[in-house]
């Protein structure tokens, strides 16, 4: 406990802040490999984790950045990394991986504009959709939307948290204003933060032959980390409570219903997002991270112009709170909703696949470039005005 | 109790003590081996078996309890190896063990972390990682087996096929030069190397025992008969096995350079390099803590 | 051969068909070659080893079959007069 940061109130860098929450939240193993606008973490890391016990190591590539991750993990330390879009798309299949193993890890991705190369030092939104699907086969993740550093100081602990609770890989999808933009962050006292673990097993290691480390009668099967004395097996293979491959279609069914299950059945505790002025609207702009400020500065001017307009946030995109957007639209007041994102079409198509009576429509920006609130304002009336 | 084909889906998934009946000659290794899944997946006269036997005998023989064992292993007949030795075992992603046994060594030191994989996996998709981890000298003790093809794929050619070898990829004669692994894991700057063949069973468990002595970077390449190369390159697996257990002579020091695999020469086994001067990766890192002060 | 008997007291082998997946390395490698198929086959359908009918007497010991065996499935037991 001691060397964390202390509680207080700070100006820093959303980077940073992520950094020191990830020490807070018991992080002790961090791997990375230099990424713009991300290397800012791995830098502080490098620098903080021997100072707090850790260790640190820079890989040689984003694949080996999120294996050394996950082998910490399955040693029961708690891991992070930290990268933008090509690091995680290099890093899909280990992703896979994690989710498959149940290995909790946390990595944050600090978007910037794509595809490929695209603006290493320019935000962006296009990662939505390929944290959530860039791996082959059925898993869920839980990812979070940061709009500001105090928020991803937060998000970043609570990252870790529902990484150990469901032994899944968590994301925090930041991007480069919310990385590098300087912000108050108010650090809480410890006593506030609410730190989970991942469960142990409730037999002793000498019986380690009864302990069945997938064993089905849990949602969320107890831990049983290397040199704990279990003797487990993991494999990637489809497997069975014993973790031995077995390629049968009853494995299969139970193992991956359970893996997606781990986040369905707790979607309505996990989801979190926030509305202002949503009851007595008729357009809804739906935007996320840092594009969420120039969002709320648009509607307070339509407001003003008398533009019945408010705004959804979601804070955590997977799981997505598609039954709130299907209540407001089965209310059958809200004529649009507005997905407003920096990128060609991601949230929207969770939003259209869900709403039946209103329209949705969605506005796109250069990647790389946040939209002005007067261009989302312009927008809003256009749609106002048909 | 015996292995039945009867037994429902719901019995199987947890069975953790049927029993297959093992020789008394291997009472001492039954302990070490997960012997409800035998017999193994491995084909008849594949030489994975008796690495297994000769990984068990070296847990057993090494002064380093069960629990403080663990083995990562990758993608191919060789990776299933981790399924069949009873310490915490993770059968991981192609290529990917040895960073992710990089992670489990960094994160609890004190364990004795293998690797036991096959030649494609290590050194063909696996080989940015292990040229790293080499240059690193991480405390981990790599295991390549080495039968000269991806195997479990059908037969596929892989960075370790000899020059001229028929495969699924190589139909007209392999166009590539093979690599010479001990050189390589050399130039990389690996603490102890090694070539011995799965027949050669007494001097590869003497080295797997010095790997897990020595703190530093191991690699252990160690030859073995595979029944697809044998089916692809028109051989009787007792031929290739003859090959690889008498065309073969011990030279602990030979030159590296003239460690190449081919078809015209004999091949040179031995310990070749054993370097313990070098501190490993992992004390490193944890000589930085101590020192700037963490618990 | 026969001093070696002698000296060594009796060995004999002895097979396990259940482990056995009819490889032939053990058959291969006695250097006495006392060992052949059975005509019987196991659970898998291989067919497992047998010492020659007649030839129980001539095993030497070497030990060579039980240590190529990758299946676990051989071991000579060694009886000492």
């Amino acid at each position: 406990m001691t060397k964390l940061l202390k509680p207080g109130v700070y100006f820093m860098e959303g980077n940073i802040a992520c950094a020191e929450a990830a020490l807070i939240a018991g992080c002790r193993f961090y791997v990375g490999y230099p990424i713009t606008p991300s290397s800012e973490i791995m830098h502080h890391m490098a620098r903080r984790m021997p100072e707090v016990g850790g260790v640190f190591i820079q890989m040689e590539d984003e694949i080996g950045s999120i294996m050394a991750a996950l082998g910490a993990s399955a040693a029961g330390v708690k891991s992070m990394t930290a990268t933008s879009g090509p690091g995680l798309s290099l890093m899909q299949e280990s992703i896979g991986l994690a989710a498959m193993l149940e290995l909790p890890v946390v990595i944050v991705d600090v978007q910037r504009a794509g595809p490929s190369t695209g603006i290493p030092t320019l935000m962006g939104q296009g990662d939505v959709m390929q944290c959530r699907w860039g791996s082959h086969g059925d898993y869920e993740v839980v990812a979070y939307l940061p709009s500001n550093p105090q928020e991803f100081f937060d998000m970043t602990i609570e990252a870790f948290n529902i990484a150990e609770q469901l032994r899944i890989p968590a994301f925090v999808l930041a991007d480069k204003v919310v990385g590098q933009m300087y912000g108050k962050v108010r650090v809480p006292d410890y006593s506030e933060v609410k730190i989970t673990e991942r469960t142990k097993p409730d037999i002793p290691p000498d019986k380690f032959r009864e302990f069945l480390p997938y064993d089905s009668k849990y949602l969320v099967p107890p831990f049983a980390a290397a040199g704990d004395g279990y003797r487990i097996h993991m494999t990637g293979l489809m497997h069975d409570e014993r973790g031995y491959p077995n390629l049968t279609k009853e494995a299969s069914w139970k193992l991956v219903t359970r893996l997606v299950r781990k986040v369905r059945e707790n979607a309505k505790k996990i989801a979190k997002w926030d509305e202002i002025n949503v009851d007595d609207s008729k357009i809804i702009v739906i935007a996320y991270g840092s594009v969420s400020g120039s969002a709320k500065k648009a509607i307070k001017i339509a407001r003003e112009k008398g533009i019945k307009v408010g705004l959804f946030r979601p804070r955590i995109v997977w799981p997505f709170p598609t039954w709130r957007i299907e209540e407001l639209d089965s209310k059958n007041y809200i004529d649009t909703f507005v997905v407003v994102e920096v990128n060609m079409g991601q949230i929207y198509h969770i939003v259209k696949g869900y709403v039946k009576n209103a329209k949705v429509i969605h506005i796109s920006h250069a990647p790389g470039y946040l939209p002005e609130p007067e261009y989302i304002l312009s927008q809003i009336e256009k749609i106002y005005k048909r | 109790m015996e292995t039945s084909n009867t037994k429902t889906f719901e019995e199987e998934s947890v069975a953790t003590y049927k029993k297959i009946e093992l020789p008394p000659i291997y009472k001492d290794i039954e302990p070490l081996l997960r012997i409800e899944r035998f017999p193994t997946i491995w084909c008849p006269a594949c030489g994975l078996g008796l690495l297994l036997k000769t990984f068990a005998k070296a847990i057993v023989k090494s002064k380093i309890p069960p629990e403080k064992h663990v083995v990562v292993s990758g993608i191919g007949c060789t990776g299933r190896i981790a399924g069949y030795i009873r310490v915490d075992g993770y059968h991981v992603t192609h290529g990917r063990a040895i960073p992710f046994a990089t992670g489990i060594k960094l994160a609890k030191p004190e364990l004795e972390v293998s690797v036991i994989s096959g030649d494609g996996d290590i050194v063909s998709i696996g080989g940015n990682h292990f040229i790293h981890a080499a240059r690193r000298n991480i405390d981990l003790n790599v295991i390549v087996i080495n039968n000269f093809i991806y195997g479990m794929t059908g037969g596929q050619l892989g960075s370790t096929t000899p020059k001229g070898a028929k495969t699924m990829t190589s139909p007209y004669g392999n166009l590539e030069e093979p690599f010479n692994l001990p050189l390589l894991a050399h130039a990389c700057g690996a603490s102890f190397i090694a070539r011995w063949t799965v027949f050669h069973d007494t001097q590869l468990l003497d080295a797997i025992l010095r790997a897990f002595e020595i703190k530093g970077f191991s690699v252990i390449e160690v030859l073995s008969p595979c029944a697809i190369f044998a089916e692809r390159n028109n051989m009787k697996m007792l031929e290739l096995i003859k090959i690889l257990r008498t065309k073969t002579k011990v030279d602990h020091n030979a030159p590296l350079e003239e460690l190449t695999i081919s078809p015209d020469k004999p091949i040179i086994l031995g310990n070749f390099v054993e370097r313990r001067e070098k501190p490993s990766f992992d004390k490193l890192v944890f000589d930085i803590i101590k020192r700037v002060g963490g618990e | 051969m026969a001093s070696i008997a002698t000296m060594r007291g009796k060995s004999i082998p002895h097979f396990y068909p259940k482990l056995c997946k009819g490889c032939g390395i053990c058959i291969d490698v006695c250097p006495v070659k006392i060992l052949e198929f059975a005509p019987e086959f196991n659970e898998k359908g291989y067919h497992y080893p047998r010492i020659k009918p007649g030839m129980e007497d001539k095993c030497v010991g070497c030990r060579l079959c039980e240590r190529y065996c990758p299946d676990l499935a051989v071991y000579v037991e060694v009886m000492h007069s």
